[in-house]
């Protein structure tokens, strides 16, 4: 059932206040009155009304002035101005300062209902405005984050403090980590949350094809452009764009990017005026950037302006510790899509889980346990409803004169035990090798 | 207190056997006997030149305390134009869960909106608009059922659109209220 509409009246008359006061109580609205601004805006300290109808001329504190400090004390307040005497000058001040109508005394009664209709449908607006910025709030921890692992405490730590930032954001990580999802963190927690995070997968996608998609086209810019289009530039304006696998776009898309990223500005593929779009950039790779710069196959100055903060995502295999977790957040997130009870896991099964490499990371194991509630009897995950799966190498954890010995051991054996070659190689004398031979009982292989 | 009738008072001039036209539904809504009666005001203290129509208020204040008891309900029907300050015109009003209303019958002629007159609409709306006022010193508010006789009418036509009787929840309302 709608709540019950609160109004307030602000009148020096007392037949105007009774007379409205009559009028709504019949249409069910709560209403007080008050005889002065002064007394308005007393009640309005210690009570929320969502409709005010002030006079504007009263002794004291007119209406206008009233407008004012009601806005100052709740700028989404809903006041409706009244007066005997209509000016445009009056009129338009009013609404200038944020009255919600300005109507002329006396007025239809139809148009009272009219009035009190729309005000009544802006506070339903105000209200589910609120709920959906909670629900979008709701969702700003990004579900599918999960880990307790130092090092994804780490990451949850780097997007808290890039978030409200406008700063690029190179996110890095082996493929399937979760960069998308580090991605989407940041915009969620940042103040464009509001406004869309588009994203483009540039691997995906041909140079051509790129450039239209990144900043639209006119119609007839090439073959099958029969409309204008947007580009992903124009739809992220106030928003974030993600520009997944950027390390694949080619140099002359690196060029255009660079002159996007610095002016803001870009002209849509066939077009010839100049679009401006406000939009913050962060951007994905499983590469090593770095590296390809230094190698002459990514720009430099491009480099630096999307690497203002780098954030790298560890693969599972660095965060062990998460993956019961992760297991546990996979079998009820697939459970509930699929409408099946939730499944338990079975010991020998989270034994394998947890030992096994995951080269595909945190995208692997969720396949896994999709295909293994898929498989499996609908009541326990088993050994054998997993994919064959190899072990992760176990860490040997030698000391510095066990791998030292293997070092030697090697070498040697690498020059034939040639002791004066091998003693070079090592920048050892060779007095220095033998000793070294001696102590590790080291003998040439037979 | 116990209800004891419902007071139907005319002031000025209505068509013969108007308000018995209207008796029978009054009584079926509210299960309450009605009696009609002739009253005397000096309407011109209630006359506004400046507007020149009937302040609706004060005639209001004044059947409440000049005509009206506790034991009864009781609705001033005027053949005048009636206004509230901040209304350019009102076809009624009444004091919510009190024991006075008043209609008018005035802007319920369709010769005022310069249609041929129509005997038969205005005892119809005249039977509504008596109906709904009362429906508020019940306690009855507005309803949003579009047949309903409580439902909110701001314009001649809209009466026309619901029915003289009270709905299902109002009906229900009522019952509680009395």
């Amino acid at each position: 059932m709608a709540k019950k509409i609160s109004i307030l009246i602000v009148d020096d008359e007392e037949s105007v206040r009774d007379s409205l006061y009559n009028w709504f109580i019949e249409d069910g609205y709560y209403v007080e009155c008050a005889e002065n601004a002064k007394k308005a805006l007393t009640i309005l300290q210690s009570d929320n009304f969502d409709i005010i109808l002030a006079d504007i001329k009263m002794p004291g504190m007119d209406g206008l002035e009233m407008l004012k400090r009601i806005k100052s004390l709740k700028s989404d307040a809903i006041v409706i101005i009244m007066t005997a005497f209509a000016t445009v000058d009056t009129a338009v001040q009013a609404l200038k300062d944020g009255a919600f109508d300005y109507v002329t005394k006396p007025f239809d009664p139809d148009d009272l209902s009219h009035l009190i209709r729309n005000a009544s449908k802006q506070i339903s607006l105000i209200e589910e405005n609120e709920i959906l910025k909670d629900k979008v709030i709701s969702l700003e921890n990004v579900e599918d984050m999960v880990g307790h692992s130092e090092a994804m405490q780490e990451v949850f730590r780097q997007i808290e403090s890039v978030a409200q930032s406008t700063a690029s954001v190179i996110i890095t990580g082996e493929s399937g980590t979760g960069k998308e999802l580090v991605a989407k963190a940041i915009h969620a927690n940042s103040p464009r949350k509001f406004f869309p995070m588009v994203s483009v997968h540039c691997g995906a996608l041909t140079e051509s094809l790129l450039e239209s998609e990144l900043f639209g086209h006119e119609k007839g810019a090439f073959t099958g452009a029969v409309y204008n289009r947007k580009g992903r530039f124009e739809m992220a304006d106030s928003g974030t764009i993600f520009l997944d696998e950027i390390a694949t776009i080619s140099p002359k898309m690196q060029v255009e990017l660079l002159r996007v990223l610095e002016t803001k500005s870009f002209v849509r593929v066939g077009g010839n005026k100049e679009i401006s779009s406000d939009f913050r950039v962060l951007c994905a790779t499983n590469r090593d950037l770095k590296g390809m710069v230094e190698k002459g196959l990514f720009r430099e100055d491009l480099f630096y302006r999307l690497n203002v903060v780098n954030i790298n995502v560890p693969p599972l295999r660095e965060r062990v510790e998460d993956i019961p977790l992760l297991i546990d957040y996979f079998i009820k997130k697939y459970c509930s899509s699929m409408n099946r009870p939730i499944v338990s896991i079975e010991p020998a099964a989270l034994q394998r889980m947890e030992t096994y490499a995951y080269p595909g990371n945190i995208r692997e194991l969720e396949n896994m346990i999709e295909r293994a509630i898929v498989v499996g009897n609908g009541k326990k995950i088993m050994l054998r409803d997993l994919p064959l799966m190899k072990e992760r190498s176990q860490p040997t954890f030698e000391s510095l004169d066990d791998l030292g010995k293997k070092h030697i051991q090697q070498i040697l054996n690498k020059y034939s035990w040639n002791i004066t070659v091998s003693a070079k190689a090592l920048k050892l004398d060779r007095v220095t090798l033998y000793n070294k031979i001696k102590k590790y009982g080291l003998t040439p292989p037979k | 207190m116990k209800l004891e009738k419902i007071k139907l008072i005319s002031f000025g001039y209505f068509e013969k056997g108007l308000l018995d036209k209207v008796v029978n539904d009054v009584e079926h809504e509210f299960q309450l006997p009605v009696k009609t009666k002739e009253g005397h005001l000096d309407l011109s203290l209630f006359y506004d030149p400046a507007r020149r129509q009937y302040d609706g208020f004060k005639l209001l204040k004044e059947i409440d305390s000049s005509f009206a008891k506790e034991t009864n309900k009781t609705l001033g029907l005027f053949n005048v134009d009636l206004y509230i300050p901040i209304l350019t015109y009102i076809f009624g009003q009444a004091y919510l869960n009190g024991r006075a209303g008043i209609a008018s019958i005035y802007r319920l002629r369709n010769e005022r909106y310069g249609i041929f007159k129509d005997e038969k609409i205005l005892v119809e709306r005249f039977r509504k608009e008596v109906i709904h006022e009362l429906g508020h010193t019940f306690g009855l508010i507005h309803c949003y059922d579009p047949s309903c006789v409580m439902r909110s009418s701001t314009y001649v036509e809209d009466i026309d659109q619901k029915e003289h009787q009270l709905c299902r929840h109002c009906k229900e309302k009522l019952a509680i209220h009395t």
